[in-house]
């Protein structure tokens, strides 16, 4: 293993501002594995922790097959996270909107260039994520529909899911976007959780990437038989939004199957508790995705289902 | 004549409302041109609250030289600018890239899509900004170069300082103004001044701007000032950028909008606490500082003004 600083960048009245890199193996740049871009991404940075840990194991085993460089940045904005900040501590940005990013231009897009430089040659990219809405999901793994990356190849995760999603323009300058446009296959992987840790799901990521990395040759390690993702355009899933605000409570967990007509939540009054809205399930499906926040607003998809695995 | 455009209930007790205040002529008649007056999608952008207020002050004072209706939307993310946050409260979105919206889609999308409709159609939209709260801008107003040809002859009578002609990005897609431009509703987005604050000089030398325009378009009969004539830029290489090669406390040594020679100093980059100047900011070139730092705090990267090349500027 060679940990090494990626980029940094001084601050004035804080420590040096570093993004780390582990590299495992050596020769060709093979994949590329980044975590947490922003400050509340805290089990994307564990995932990618439980991660350095095998992979540690496992090139000190022999595992990791000649010729093959490895790369794994827990996390490519420390910064945010130690002061709990969901983007960038001063401006607020989103480095994950800032890619390719461009040396001589703001801080944002400084880290983003410099971590570009780095990552950019790899022949696949696999970046842990977050939603912009809070809530629960399946662990599934997501590609754009435009862009280099196949959905044959996502399969090798190993996940339940594969999701394509319609690009859509503010997705032009996040990182899995422009690994394509420089010819790397990129993934992004979602598990459970963004802010708090969900072991499950992490070890679940953990055992897709090994899969991956398996059934691309480059690492020996024996994955079960029988894994066959079932590939689903986002736009297929079916939305479940509340017509009413208030307080949330869900009947359902991400991951469970529902009939049709079950109760998926309530919507309740805050002041007097009664029921303003029931939410129903309209068909036997499997719940991939489910609102985890005491409040919602009207309009608002807090359950998506989506064909039984 | 004030009406809610965009109503949706919030979880506890409130309804977020977005409200628009049509003026209309006191004669009756089809056909009326109409000037919308958008500000507020950034919620820490203040200085459109004044132009709102200070124009429709001025129509009331002359309310039968009104040819045609005057929309107002002072308000358009009304939990931002409660809150002095610059996108939308609790889902840390910037609104200004969720345009052009969907009915049917989450509680913003829907609120957006509102919105849209109810601006679509008007023969000129001015959406009003104040850069942000680290950088003072001189009144300006920027346009995509797909809607130039449209959009610069509009400009050029809203007595602003300069128009930035920049490159089309597929980013900028999702904003307000290029959502209304590719269905034909001309939108001229106003930068000036800076975030938090309202700088009533600025604010005044627009409302001048709006009534030369609605003078222009058959909307106000009434006199109006001449407008100035505004630098035209279409060049990216007609602007410096200023950014910090570290961090530390910028004090700016020259004023806003300073005319300067290559190679003065603009300000420096200080360490307080060893008391020394870490850095002196010169001008890579001779021209016009028409942005500066307006927080003091830097780090590497942190944009501390715009120049406007001098032979761009044209003055002596």
């Amino acid at each position: 293993m060679n940990k090494r600083i990626i980029y940094e960048l001084k601050g004035i009245y804080r420590d040096t501002f570093r993004v780390t890199g582990y590299e495992f193996g050596t020769g060709e740049k093979s994949v590329c594995i980044v975590g947490s871009s922003r400050g509340n991404e805290v089990q994307q940075i564990y995932c990618c922790s439980q991660l350095v840990k095998k992979m540690k194991q496992l090139e000190e085993e022999g595992r990791i097959t000649q010729g093959h460089k490895i790369l794994v940045i827990p996390s490519i904005n420390p910064y945010s996270m130690n002061i709990q900040k969901r983007f960038w501590s001063t401006d607020n940005t989103d480095i994950n909107r800032m890619f390719p990013g461009y040396n001589l231009g703001e801080t944002t897009q400084r880290i983003a260039d410099g971590v570009f430089r780095e990552i950019s040659e790899y022949r696949f990219g696999i970046q842990f994520t977050s939603f912009y809405m809070p809530g629960d999901f399946v662990p599934h793994v997501r590609l754009m529909d435009e862009g280099f990356s196949d959905p044959e190849t996502a399969r090798q995760f190993g996940l339940p899911y594969v999701i394509i999603r319609r690009v859509r323009p503010y997705d032009t300058t996040t990182l899995n976007y422009n690994w394509q446009v420089w010819d790397t296959q990129a993934f992004s992987l979602y598990t459970s959780t963004t802010s708090r840790l969900d072991r499950t799901s992490a070890g679940q990521a953990v055992l897709a990437v090994m899969n991956f990395l398996s059934g691309q040759g480059m690492l020996k390690y024996s994955i079960p038989d029988g894994l066959h993702s079932r590939i689903v355009h986002d736009e297929d899933m079916v939305m479940i939004k509340t017509a009413k605000s208030g307080i949330f409570e869900p009947m359902v967990k991400a991951g469970e199957e529902v009939r049709a007509g079950q109760p998926l939540a309530n919507i309740l009054d805050p002041y007097e508790g009664d029921i303003l809205e029931t939410l129903y399930a309209p068909f036997g499906m499997v719940v991939f995705f489910v609102h985890n926040e005491p409040l919602t607003y009207a309009n608002t998809a807090v359950v998506k289902l989506i064909e039984k695995y | 004549m004030i009406k809610t455009i965009a109503a949706v209930g919030l979880p506890v007790d409130e309804v977020l409302e977005i409200r628009r205040n049509r003026i209309l002529p006191e004669q009756p008649a089809e056909n009326r041109k109409r000037i919308s007056i958008v500000t507020g999608i950034h919620g820490d952008e203040l200085e459109g609250q004044y132009v709102c207020f200070e124009l429709q002050r001025r129509i009331e004072q002359g309310k039968e030289c009104l040819a045609g209706i005057v929309d107002i939307y002072p308000a358009m993310n009304p939990l931002g600018i409660d809150s002095i946050t610059r996108g939308i409260p609790a889902f840390d979105l910037d609104m200004n890239r969720m345009f052009p919206g969907d009915i049917d889609g989450s509680m913003i999308e829907y609120v957006v899509a509102r919105i849209m409709e109810d601006v679509a159609g008007s023969d000129c939209v001015l959406d009003i900004h104040a850069s942000n709260i680290y950088l003072t801008e001189i009144p300006q107003i920027r346009i995509n170069e797909l809607h130039q040809d449209t959009l610069v002859p509009m400009a050029e009578a809203a007595n602003v300082d300069l128009i930035w002609v920049h490159g089309a990005s597929t980013v900028l897609e999702s904003t307000f103004a290029y959502s209304l431009n590719r269905i034909g509703t001309p939108v001229l987005v106003v930068e000036m001044g800076v975030g938090m604050r309202i700088t009533r000089r600025y604010g005044d030398q627009l409302v001048d701007g709006i009534f030369h325009l609605m003078k222009k378009m058959g909307i106000w009969t009434g006199e109006v000032k001449p407008a100035r004539k505004p630098v035209i830029s279409r060049n990216p290489e007609d602007v410096c950028y200023l950014n910090a090669g570290m961090g530390g406390v910028f004090i700016p040594d020259v004023l806003h909008g300073a005319k300067l020679r290559k190679g003065e100093i603009i300000g420096r980059i200080v360490d307080p606490l060893c008391g020394k100047v870490l850095d002196e900011v010169r001008t890579p070139e001779d021209g016009m500082l028409f942005t500066i730092r307006d927080y003091p705090v830097v780090v590497e990267g942190s944009l501390m003004g715009r120049l406007l090349k001098k032979e761009v500027c044209g003055y002596e």
